[in-house]
């Protein structure tokens, strides 16, 4: 604490010394480049123009043709592009996983990838697990169980939820599995390790447990 | 973040000659850690070559008994690959102490041993940080350093390194093939591919310009108990304070690396030979010369009881 206040800069500096930091954000790209790249001399635009490309998605069964700049994630063509807006934008980092979605077959954070590296993958999201009439087995435990309180890392957390219980299935072990050369057991302790990828800042975190164990048929 | 220009590429080669055109550019495989640094521009490739074509996502058993791990096989894969589990426990262990579910499913065991460092002053682009802006001056020292390195660190940088599975690698003297742009390829031992920072901290390892990884060779298995010990500040999706892999033979012989005290995963040969006398005796060697700070000290402690805590365990059989 001591160190950091030797710094004595004054709020007015600190604004200052942010703004040349944003006027000049191109400067640490430029160095890598020119310290790793072979040749790399030649300078490159301060801001490069949007590069779009085309890409196809299989989303809850349906083809999606799109053009995107391609900086678009994969979150952001869903929520943005496609208009299903059920998959949430959390922390944006790949920290709180609310924008977990199924991609062939396997659960990973949409924000962390970019759409098109997907292009032909059939991609799960919330909206395709089940509607307000016919919900998944999972939806509804989550209402019976109350695993939520605001709603917002819900769709992540059922995305996972019924993932963990796919991968238990084809037995991938698991940080907490005590033998990696036997199948893992269906278990809470598995559950709970396997969906620590998942935040709830409500802290619905036991509702969530309860239901997953429903359906996963284990005996509380 | 930056726009940039986008490929595929068909073969390795072809990937390693796509980045020796494009200056400055990247291999992209699962992106967990590139897009990342990208969204915050500490990255701005002008170019991803997209690698995920590469068919480099086999893992075939080798004539010595050994296995080759192509680059492109995801975290998860690796772990739960039956011979991995079977004969490399400490690398199975090591993955599934690793990061998420979501991250684990994409991450590749290339860009695993990439990984750059979550030093949080190497994320705030509003401060100096050497291996962000080289010659910016070093923000940690003299910061928050709870969670920086106590061995190998240098006046530019005392960043550690934030993969669990390279310590396994470390571990196990595995070797990174490569291929060069101009076609050629070669092996790194692993023991030669991670740097210290010294006065080049954004040198993180000895991969030329657009040399791409496409594999990573496991010696043949090494028997004894195999074991990944990690320590955190959560139970689980944290990165270790410290952590210890180790493999302990019957008779207490064994090998140990480190995770969470240097700008690399930590092996001291010479501590091999102590473990038979001991946590503290392998320790001595292993952190000898370290230099802490009031805030990062308790490593030191740290590591001794988490080896002590493995040596019980292989006794335990």
């Amino acid at each position: 604490m001591d160190d950091l206040s030797d710094m004595k800069l004054s709020r007015r500096d600190l604004l200052i010394s942010g703004a040349a930091a944003a006027t000049s954000a191109a400067i640490p790209g430029a160095a890598l480049a020119q310290a790793q790249g072979a040749g790399a001399a030649a300078p490159q635009p301060v801001n490069p123009p949007p590069t779009m490309a085309k890409t196809t998605l299989r989303v809850n069964g349906q083809r999606r043709e799109l053009t995107l700049d391609t900086r678009t994630s994969l979150l952001d063509a869903l929520r943005e592009h496609i208009k299903l807006s059920g998959t949430k934008k959390g922390c944006d980092q790949g920290q709180c996983g609310a924008c977990t979605v199924i991609v062939n077959g396997r659960r990973i954070n949409s924000c962390l990838s970019l759409a098109i590296m997907h292009d032909g993958d059939e991609i799960t999201t919330i909206e395709g697990l089940g509607t307000p009439d016919k919900l998944h087995p999972m939806q509804a435990a989550f209402v019976k169980h109350d695993g939520y309180q605001c709603g917002y890392c819900t769709p992540g957390q059922i995305c996972s939820a019924v993932a963990t219980l796919d991968e238990i299935r084809q037995g991938i072990p698991s940080h907490v599995s005590a033998d990696l050369n036997v199948k893992p057991l269906l278990s809470v302790d598995e559950i709970r390790e396997r969906m620590s990828g998942n935040i709830c800042r409500c802290g619905a975190y036991s509702n969530i447990l309860d239901a997953i164990t429903e359906v996963g048929g284990i005996k509380a | 973040m930056k726009a940039f220009t986008y490929e595929k590429a068909r073969t390795p080669a072809d990937a390693a000659a796509a980045a020796e055109r494009h200056p400055g550019s990247r291999f992209i495989a699962g992106g967990t850690n590139l897009l990342d640094l990208m969204k915050l521009e500490i990255e701005a490739p002008p170019h991803l070559i997209d690698v995920n074509g590469l068919k480099l996502d086999r893992i075939e058993p080798l004539d010595n008994g050994g296995l080759r791990v192509g680059a492109l096989v995801r975290n998860t894969d690796l772990a739960a690959d039956p011979r991995v589990r079977r004969d490399y426990g400490v690398l199975a262990r090591a993955l599934l102490a690793g990061a998420s579910a979501q991250l684990r499913n994409k991450a590749t065991t290339a860009g695993n041993l990439l990984q750059r460092t979550r030093c949080p002053y190497f994320y705030d682009t509003n401060l100096p940080c050497n291996k962000r802006v080289p010659g910016s001056g070093c923000s940690a020292i003299g910061g928050y350093t709870r969670n920086h390195a106590i061995v190998g660190q240098s006046e530019a940088c005392i960043a550690t390194h934030p993969s669990d599975m390279a310590v396994a690698m470390q571990l196990l003297d595995a070797g990174v093939e490569t291929v060069r742009a101009n076609g050629s390829t070669r092996v790194i031992p692993i023991a030669d591919f991670y740097r210290l920072p010294g006065n080049t901290p954004h040198i993180e390892n000895t991969l030329q310009s657009g040399e791409l990884i496409t594999s990573v060779v496991l010696p043949r298995p090494l028997g004894g108990a195999h074991f990944y010990r990690k320590v955190r500040d959560r139970a689980s999706y944290a990165f270790a304070l410290v952590s210890v892999a180790a493999v302990v033979q019957r008779d207490g012989s064994g090998r140990v690396a480190l995770g969470g005290v240097a700008h690399k995963p930590w092996r001291v040969p010479a501590a091999d030979a102590a473990m038979p006398r001991g946590a503290g005796a392998t320790v001595d060697t292993l952190l000898a010369g370290a230099k802490t700070t009031s805030e990062n000290a308790y490593k030191v402690p740290l590591v001794r009881r988490t080896l002590e805590a493995v040596l019980v365990d292989a006794k335990k059989g």
